[in-house]
């Protein structure tokens, strides 16, 4: 595992936010899942080693957070909400013409590695449902047709970067 | 009666136009200018004030803000912490991401007026890994903050010093629990501890007194410290003071978010006239007020209440005040202020179904009634929705809920056996005539609920 210079100095200033190390062990994890994509074997001991902890108490936390993963997923992250206010708005439709556009199924990354699609549990943006997450950014009232354009939009970015 | 109109206090710069979440732009409309008066207060003065105020918290279960503080343990020589909660995760809620987001210097004076009033030298504001967006505005707000003076060694030049810091949660809605929070924030499985021993006020985090808020609950900190208590305790209603910021999502023609004095508008007002109706051809049919874990209302049903002179009044659920009090006596609460409608195109098993899978995911898994029973209420329901449903599911659902609330480490496990016992109670029909019904065509434009 080898960490981007910016990261090592991100870990080195979050941990002194806390009088007791473990407690940055959240912090930590999403520093590494952002900078290479997913929690490894590795990162689980270096964590503990940085911590000083022991691996197991960083594989618990791993393990129960749903946002933690450990493998590695498509270069896009698309988040639908499945939870009852957008479902109510049409969720799962939204859902389903993401899954056709990209010929995924929820939970998987497709055959280019290009996009994971994933339900997920209410975004807290339940008054502009149904919601979608991309990586870091909201799209709020992605009814069916707002999906196929943002599929659209992400199939052009990927062409883009070629 | 028409509505009365929106009070916006703590949403009085959302949405406004050339309004930026920076520093500049806070202290151009007389930001930080409450954090100055309250420097030069004594704490103990604040701490009136807030009791003053009537505040109730509006994280979810109301409790007394001023009453929170004076629980805290001041003896015991261990550091006080203030911990934000800004995890924002019961389904129907969503307020705190756009304070966080638009006006993330108002919950920082909020925040930095609490500390001061309760001696607390480190804050943690612990924001929903879902925000990462939302985390960084914090983290730049923080910093400016900081740089100005506001945060940090020697606030406004005193010799008080306090720290505010961010806290990412990965994902799990039972962060929102404040003990849960506490584990997390420690760094470990975010499992609710047993109370007693474990009050935050007396043993949060680390073990030391620590004071969990609501990040809408901090911001009214700073406006009672602004006004006053007595002037605060004059909006809204007796013991239901302030303004609270309701949000409403599902069947309404304009879903959204609104800031009204609490207690001052009713369910019916805030549906038909603020939210403008039902979608086009449809009729109410159920709204659960306040987050998804607040039993359910069903449109038809009454309420005999007792007045203080002890005669009756009935109020049908048009007519029930968004307040907390009268919320509770018709048998369900106003949480978080999370409206979630649906109108006569849903089935209510299916919207059970929908909110099981939430709960069965959400369980920490710590207690054995709600890990099992929140799971079984699922597969129960799911089983239902997917072609085997049975005429006794109602019952066997209602008692599975039964064995669960009352019995477990934390209030999740009531927050999961609420919408079952509701739903059964309320709509038993619909769950006896389930295995006829599940074939029947579902009504045009019904989305799929599971
Ligand atoms: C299962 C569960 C989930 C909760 N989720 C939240 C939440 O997301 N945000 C929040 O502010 N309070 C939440 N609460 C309430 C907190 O435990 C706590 O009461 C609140 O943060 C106190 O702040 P307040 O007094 O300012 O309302 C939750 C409670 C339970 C039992
Ligand atoms: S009630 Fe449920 S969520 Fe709460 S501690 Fe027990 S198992 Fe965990
Ligand atoms: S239910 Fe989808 S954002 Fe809340």
């Amino acid at each position: 595992m080898k960490l981007k210079p910016e990261t090592l100095q991100r870990i080195d200033e979050i941990i002194p936010h806390y009088p007791v190390k473990r407690s940055a062990v959240l912090m930590l994890l999403h520093a590494i899942q952002e900078d290479v994509g997913f929690i490894s074997t590795e990162a689980i001991e270096w964590v503990a080693t940085k911590l000083e902890l022991q691996p197991i108490n960083v594989l618990e936390v791993v393990t129960f957070y749903p946002m933690f993963r450990q493998k590695p997923i498509g270069r896009r992250h698309i988040k639908v909400c499945r939870t009852l206010s957008c479902a109510l708005r049409g969720g799962y439709q939204t859902c389903e013409t993401l899954e056709k556009e990209f010929g995924v199924h929820r939970g998987e990354v497709s055959a280019d590695g290009e996009v994971t699609i994933e339900f997920v549990e209410c975004l807290a943006s339940c008054g502009t449902a149904p919601v979608v997450m991309v990586d870091d950014d909201l799209h709020e009232n992605v009814d069916c047709a707002r999906a196929r354009a943002l599929a659209a939009q992400i199939k052009q970015e990927a062409a883009r970067r070629g | 009666m028409p509505a009365p109109a929106q009070r916006r206090i703590i949403f009085r710069h959302i949405d406004e136009p050339g309004y930026t979440n920076d520093l500049a732009c806070y202290v151009r409309h007389g930001g930080y200018a409450t954090l100055r008066k309250a420097v030069t207060m004594a704490p103990a003065a604040i701490i009136d004030e807030v009791k003053k105020s009537g505040l109730r918290g509006r994280g979810g279960a109301g409790f007394g803000c001023g009453l929170k503080w004076t629980l805290v343990d001041r003896k015991s020589g261990k550091p006080i912490y203030l911990i934000v909660n800004a995890d924002e995760s019961e389904p129907g809620t969503f307020k705190d991401r756009y304070i966080i987001h638009q006006d993330p210097h108002q919950l920082i004076e909020g925040i930095m007026i609490t500390c001061w009033a309760n001696n607390v030298k480190q804050a943690y504001i612990y924001i929903r890994g879902e925000f990462p967006v939302g985390a960084r505005i914090l983290e730049k707000a923080i910093a400016e903050a900081r740089a100005a003076g506001y945060v940090g060694p020697n606030v406004l030049g005193t010799p008080y010093g306090c720290e505010i810091y961010v806290h990412r949660g990965a994902g799990a809605y039972i962060c929102g629990e404040e003990t849960g929070l506490i584990e997390s924030l420690e760094g470990k499985r975010p499992y609710p501890r047993i109370k007693p021993p474990y009050f935050p006020a007396v043993l949060g985090l680390y073990q030391c007194p620590t004071i969990v808020n609501n990040v809408e609950t901090l911001c009214h900190v700073k406006y009672i410290v602004e006004v006053g208590g007595d002037e605060f305790a004059k909006i809204g209603t007796p013991n239901n003071t302030g303004t609270r910021i309701l949000c409403v999502s599902g069947h309404v023609q304009k879903p959204g978010y609104y800031e009204f004095e609490v207690g001052k508008i009713t369910l019916g007002q805030l549906l038909h006239e603020v939210c403008g109706g039902p979608l086009p051809g449809r009729k109410f049919k159920a709204v659960i007020p306040g987050g998804s874990s607040a039993k359910v209302l069903r449109f038809g049903e009454t309420f005999t209440l007792k007045n203080k002179d002890g005669s009756a009044r009935t109020l049908a659920v048009e007519d029930i005040p968004m307040d907390f009090d009268t919320m509770a006596a018709c048998g369900t609460m106003g949480g978080s202020g999370g409206v979630i409608v649906m109108d006569d195109s849903v089935n209510m098993v299916e919207a059970l179904a929908n909110l099981n899978a939430f709960y069965a995911h959400e369980s920490c898994g710590q207690c054995t009634p709600c890990r099992e029973g929140s799971l079984w209420m699922k597969k129960i329901t799911s089983r239902m929705v997917h072609g085997q449903a049975r005429a006794e599911d109602g019952t066997l659902l209602k008692s599975v809920a039964d064995q669960i609330a009352g019995r477990t480490v934390c209030a999740f496990g009531e927050a999961c056996s609420w919408p079952t016992q509701s739903f059964v109670a309320k709509f038993g029909d619909e769950f006896k005539a389930y295995p006829e019904t599940k074939q029947a065509a579902k009504p045009a434009g019904a989305t799929d609920l599971v």
